[in-house]
């Protein structure tokens, strides 16, 4: 379980993230949806310990995460993440890029790595790119590769911060079907997203963010069907 | 070489080719050891000043400037006067060696710097978010992605210090400048012995742009 409570994050006097209380439990699928610069990013980045906080606490499964002694190398291996921008290790093959942490991380022998690697690239259909350079892959290639690295390590949660908004339109749907086979999985994950069909279709909760707050979350229905904000349906009038 | 050229040699014998050969040797010698004390001591201040922040630019990146923007010439004039006065009678080869290392590492800082700035934060972020500790994502994304990046700026300095190892001559060192100049002074025979000391030098360099091709080809993937 990730339990966020009245989490505060800044940029020097930018208050980004103002008070966040949310809950995922293990099985759980939440999406976050919100304008540009509501924090959706920076809330990932705090769960995974990628950016400090001001105030608040965030537990995995009980671990402070920003706890003085929390082992944050070994937290976030049980946190997978995929990022907006894409970011293969453009030196390495994609069986490389998989490879990697599990041997330096996990430990793993070569073979062994390179077997968990394959497993997780033919996993989001990149079977037949193993020796291929990222250079050589599309957008949605490479975040499938992005995708199968965080499997990699075996991860409880997965976080997706936007994964498709860098793709052209014909190569989002591949990244969707990966992200949703993962749900049907049973993968406990937090989905920042802006496609709402997507949202909708995948999501046990839908949380709308407003200038570093939930303004609402809820079940896919009452999000998308019944609003209770006059705020979320504003924004949700605006992104139809 | 043509006949007609053989009363212009009588002067230079094999004797003085051997000893341009021992001159090439210092110059091998002492811009080797600067170029690789230099990109290893430029490499851990590169990543210094990158980590640095303000006051690492403020003190480690004034001190490096001094080093970069002085001529080196000049550096090892002064330098050579100054090792004895703290206690470090060096000799000129010693003292050569060790300024034009300093000069190589104010020149490879920045370009280590770059390199490390040239990994974006997210890739970085990646590796990190796999449970990479901050050595690990250093030693197996940012070097590598890093060195790529300014592999051909690295090379430049690299055969700009070589070069620069001639202004060691200024010391009486006994590298291949000074041993040029001195025999030219005695055969009258500038051409000659400048073209030999030039081929030395190409030969020298050689093997740095050829690691560089060789890293090149590697690292294409495309
Ligand atoms: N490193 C940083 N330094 C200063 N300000 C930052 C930094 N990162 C983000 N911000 C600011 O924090 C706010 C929230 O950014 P964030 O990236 O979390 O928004 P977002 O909801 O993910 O937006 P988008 O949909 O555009 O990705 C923005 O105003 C942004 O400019
Ligand atoms: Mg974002």
């Amino acid at each position: 379980m990730i339990e966020i409570t009245d989490l505060q994050k800044s940029y020097g006097n930018l208050e980004v993230l103002r008070g966040i209380n949310l809950t995922v439990r293990r099985g759980e699928v939440i999406s976050i949806i919100g304008a540009s610069g509501s924090g959706k990013s920076t809330l990932l980045y705090c769960v995974n310990g990628l950016e400090t906080i001001q105030g608040g606490k965030i537990e995995v499964d009980g671990i402070d995460v920003h706890a003085r002694g929390t082992d944050l190398n070994k937290l976030r291996q049980r946190l997978g993440m995929v990022f907006q921008q894409w970011n293969a290790f453009p030196h390495l093959t994609a069986l490389e890029n998989v490879a990697l942490a599990p041997r330096i991380v996990r430990g793993l022998s070569k073979a062994d790595s390179r077997a968990v690697a394959e497993k997780q690239l033919v996993h989001v259909g990149l079977g037949d790119k193993l020796e291929v350079y990222p250079s050589k892959l599309s957008g949605g290639q490479q975040q499938r590769l992005a995708i199968a690295r965080a499997l990699a390590m075996e991860p409880d949660y997965m976080l997706f911060d936007e994964a498709t908004s860098a793709l052209d339109p014909e190569l989002v749907g591949e990244v969707l079907d990966t992200i949703r086979l993962l749900a049907e999985e049973g993968m406990t994950m937090i989905v920042v997203t802006h496609e709402m069909g997507f949202a909708r279709d995948v999501s046990d909760k839908v949380a709308y963010f407003d200038e570093g707050q939930v303004e609402e979350i809820g079940p896919p229905d009452q999000i998308f069907g019944a609003p209770h904000s006059e705020k979320t349906k504003r924004f949700l009038a605006k992104v139809r | 070489m043509g006949s007609g050229g053989v009363q212009f040699f009588f002067e230079f014998t094999e004797r003085d080719l051997l000893i341009l050969a021992e001159g090439a040797k210092l110059t091998l010698i002492i811009s080797s050891l600067a170029i690789v004390g230099g990109t290893i001591l430029g490499g851990l201040f590169g990543w210094l000043l990158s980590i640095g922040g303000r006051v690492g630019a403020i003190t480690l990146g004034w001190v490096l400037d001094i080093f970069r923007s002085v001529p080196p010439i000049v550096q090892l004039v002064l330098f050579v006067n100054f090792f004895p006065i703290i206690g470090f009678p060096l000799d000129a080869a010693e003292a050569g060696t060790l300024v034009l290392m300093m000069y190589c590492s104010a020149l490879v800082a920045q370009v280590a710097r770059a390199g490390i700035e040239a990994v974006p934060k997210t890739t970085r972020w990646a590796g990190r978010s796999l449970g990479m500790s901050y050595w690990q994502d250093l030693r197996y994304v940012v070097l590598p992605i890093g060195l790529r990046a300014v592999l051909p700026s690295w090379t430049g300095v690299a055969l700009g210090v070589l070069k620069d190892s001639a202004l060691v001559s200024v010391l009486k060192a006994g590298e291949l400048m000074q041993v040029s100049q001195e025999m030219i002074t005695r055969t009258q025979q500038p051409f000659l012995i400048l073209g030999i000391a030039g081929l030395f030098y190409f030969a020298l360099s050689f093997p740095i742009a050829r690691l560089t091709e060789h890293l090149e080809r590697r690292w294409q993937h495309d």
